[in-house]
């Protein structure tokens, strides 16, 4: 399951709309172990392109050295399909490198650049393989950053998830 | 002389776990092939037909070796080098 507060999801909506009909793509980052995505971080398509998202390499760089020096991770990686819907495709899937990352996808297909409906889903893809995941939106997280005192094994399913009374605490 | 190389979480099951770990060359080349020998499979994940492979970058302290000579980038005592897989994908 893959926990996110209102305004980070609203955010990343926020891009995938401005961007569209280009792809858009980004981070949120959290703190390592704790499985909260708390920092967003829009990143720039490189690709600038309506079927392709890639970060540039440098950005690239200069994001996970951030990440690593706050002791954070990336707990989200997002981006925009605009002309299908928010399912990971062959290519998504074969370039997932971030197994311990929840992989959102925004359809824009029907809202454009504009107010109307959206998709927002979340994956988990590991080696080749993709596990569809609920979606929970609180309206805040509450005590952050939470670190747990076990790091999350890199896999899908059985992973416990803070509950919302714990978040809410 | 030892060059730090930064391993990214994907590839860490070749490196027992770690996040960085030591290396020798004299450039980019020779360092991947000493890592090699240390963590056997770990080559064919960043190299194919003797170039850095499209979706992996490597860069040599903060610059990424497509822009500073490739595999020849010559590396000195306290460079470090750091591998991060592209992040990207696509809609077909």
């Amino acid at each position: 399951m893959l926990t996110i507060d209102q305004a980070t999801h609203d955010a990343i909506v926020a891009h995938a709309r401005r961007d569209h009909p280009d792809e858009a793509c980004g981070v949120v980052a959290g703190a390592n172990g704790s499985d909260l995505a708390t920092r967003h971080i829009p990143m720039l398509n490189a690709a600038m392109s309506p079927t392709f998202y890639e970060f540039d390499s440098g950005d690239l760089f200069r994001l996970y050295r951030e990440m690593d020096e706050r002791d954070e991770e990336p707990v989200i990686v997002y981006h925009s399909h605009t002309a299908t819907q928010a399912y990971p495709s062959r290519t998504d899937i074969n370039l997932a490198q971030e197994p311990g990352a929840h992989y959102v996808l925004v359809s824009t297909r029907e809202c454009g650049n504009g107010d109307g409906p959206f998709e927002f889903r979340s994956y988990r893809i590991i080696d080749g393989d993709v596990t569809e995941e609920q979606l929970r939106v609180l309206e805040a997280y509450t005590d952050v950053p939470r670190k747990r005192e076990v790091p999350l094994p890199p896999q899908a399913g059985g992973t416990p998830n803070p509950t919302t009374s714990e978040l809410e605490q | 002389m030892a060059i730090e190389v930064r391993i990214p979480t994907i590839l860490r099951n070749f490196t027992g776990g770690e996040r960085a770990v030591d290396a020798d060359g004299a450039n980019v080349g020779e360092l991947i092939d000493n890592l090699e020998s240390n963590h056997e499979g770990l080559k064919e994940r960043l190299i194919e037909n003797d170039e850095v492979r499209r979706f992996i970058n490597i860069y040599v302290n903060d610059e990424d070796i497509r822009f500073s000579g490739g595999l020849d980038a010559t590396l000195g005592g306290g460079d470090t080098v750091v591998i991060l897989p592209a992040v990207a994908g696509g809609s077909f």
